[in-house]
This record gives structure tokens, C-alpha cells and sequence, in this order.
């Protein structure tokens, strides 16, 4: 079983929108505080819910079709994405602990991976 | 800063440290697993999908509610933490995966599989350690 490229398009499109989904799930939390209002009139929570779900559709689609082997890995592209823009928005410096964690976690991944086989 | 506010009606609310917002995603991944656990076992895969059969299938709401608890609990933990620090330790959730199907679902457990959970581990516990300087 070979993966199509359409597969390889709808992880890397999820995991791209997921990456979304969680940066207005932190801008969301951000003003949260003690009044009901503040979760009920929260437009950025009820975006970055929605992208999460979106994603999670892109991926069901992406892994129908191609190897898991190739695309499971491919679903911590998105720690990279989240990375990046934590840097763009949040001011979240880039340092040799968090890439070291990510690369731990990515190779951590792959392992399991090999254990599926 | 106390575990209180001098003033219970201030709109300031409980600040999480780090350690604690790693707790929260922690725990937001276990009831994640739940969460799939119980989607998976309610047959929705298989049984027709009429209205009443989706109202009273109460495992397909246990695993909803699940769903609903793990999202507030990652929201409250990206409130105080570093989302590009918090959002890897979702990953966690193969480790649990890998655990469950080999507890409940008596898959084979592999040198790699738990090579693969003690990397993954390892990994959470670099990013776990502080905040970055």
C-alpha cells in the first residue's frame, strides 16, 4: 500500500489547522476570568474549538486513504507549526529545551510506530 | 502569590505555575483516552445511525462529556502556560493509547512500543521541567 499525495496534502492541511486551533484556544483562555460571560461571549474559544474539529476532519480524510506509518508521524508537524507561531504571537522565545522535547517526542512517535508493525 | 485572593469577588482569578499546567494537560489527555475509549466502544461505528439510537446512546455521551472536560482542561492550562511548551505534552496521549490497547484490547506490547513510551516520557519531562529562559 503506497500513500497517495492527497493523503500526505490532508495531514499536513490538518495539522496546519490544528496548529490554528490551539493558538486562538490560548488567546481565548487568555481572557477568561471569574463571570460566566467571559467563557459564553468568547468568540476566540469558539474558533479555536471549530479549527480543532475542522482538523480532525482533514485528518479522518487524510488517514482513510494512505499508510499510517507515513501520516502518523506527520501529525507532530504540527508541535513544529505551534512553535513557530507561539514565537509570532505569544512572544514564546525558541530554546534548546523545547526543539530537544519536540525531537524526543518526534522520535518517540516513530518508535511506537515501529511496535504497530 | 496564595492559593486565595485577598478578595474573593476580584475578577483576578488563581494564576497555575508551569509544573501545574503541565498537570492540567496531563490530566486533559487522560480523559481525552477516556473520551475515545468510550466513542469507540459505543458502536456508532456499526449501528444505524438513527436519531433515537444517537439520544440514548449513553456511551456516546459519556465520551462527549469526556471530550468537553479534556478541552476545558487544556483551555485552563494554556491560560497561564506557554502554548509551544504545553502543546507537545498532548502527545502523551500515545502513550496512554499504547497502554489501553495493550490492557484492554490485549494488543502484543514490543520492545519498541515501550522504547517508544519511555522517549515520549522523556520528552515531556524536558519540556515539563520550567519554563524557557
Amino acid at each position: 500500500m503506497t500513500t497517495p499525495l492527497s493523503s500526505i496534502l490532508l495531514v499536513f492541511t490538518a495539522s496546519f489547522i490544528g496548529s490554528f486551533g490551539a493558538v486562538f484556544l490560548k488567546m481565548g483562555a487568555g481572557r477568561l476570568h471569574r463571570e460566566i460571560l467571559s467563557l459564553l461571549l468568547n468568540w476566540r474559544l469558539a474558533v479555536g474549538i471549530a479549527l480543532y474539529l475542522l482538523s480532525f476532519v482533514f485528518y479522518y480524510m487524510g488517514l482513510r486513504a494512505g499508510e499510517l506509518s507515513v501520516l502518523y508521524p506527520m501529525v507532530a508537524l504540527g508541535y513544529i507549526w505551534t512553535m513557530v507561531w507561539s514565537r509570532m504571537f505569544f512572544g514564546e522565545p525558541f530554546s534548546a529545551r523545547k526543539i530537544g522535547g519536540i525531537l524526543l517526542i518526534l522520535c518517540g512517535v516513530a518508535l511506537l510506530n515501529l511496535g504497530n508493525r | 502569590m496564595g492559593l486565595y485572593n485577598k478578595n474573593f469577588v476580584s475578577r483576578e482569578s488563581y494564576r497555575f505555575s508551569h509544573r501545574q499546567s503541565v498537570g492540567l494537560v496531563f490530566l486533559c489527555t487522560l480523559f481525552g483516552v477516556a473520551a475515545q475509549y468510550f466513542i469507540k466502544t459505543s458502536g456508532m461505528q456499526t449501528s444505524g445511525l438513527t436519531l433515537a439510537a444517537l439520544l440514548a446512546n449513553v456511551q456516546l455521551w459519556a465520551g462527549l462529556s469526556l471530550y468537553g472536560i479534556s478541552t476545558g482542561l487544556l483551555i485552563l492550562a494554556l491560560r497561564d502556560g506557554e502554548l509551544s511548551l504545553l502543546y507537545p505534552v498532548i502527545s502523551l496521549t500515545y502513550v496512554w493509547v499504547t497502554i489501553l490497547s495493550a490492557m484492554v484490547f490485549h494488543e502484543t506490547m514490543s520492545v519498541y512500543k515501550i522504547a517508544g513510551i519511555a522517549v515520549i516520557c522523556s520528552g515531556v519531562a524536558l519540556l515539563g521541567k520550567g519554563k524557557s529562559a
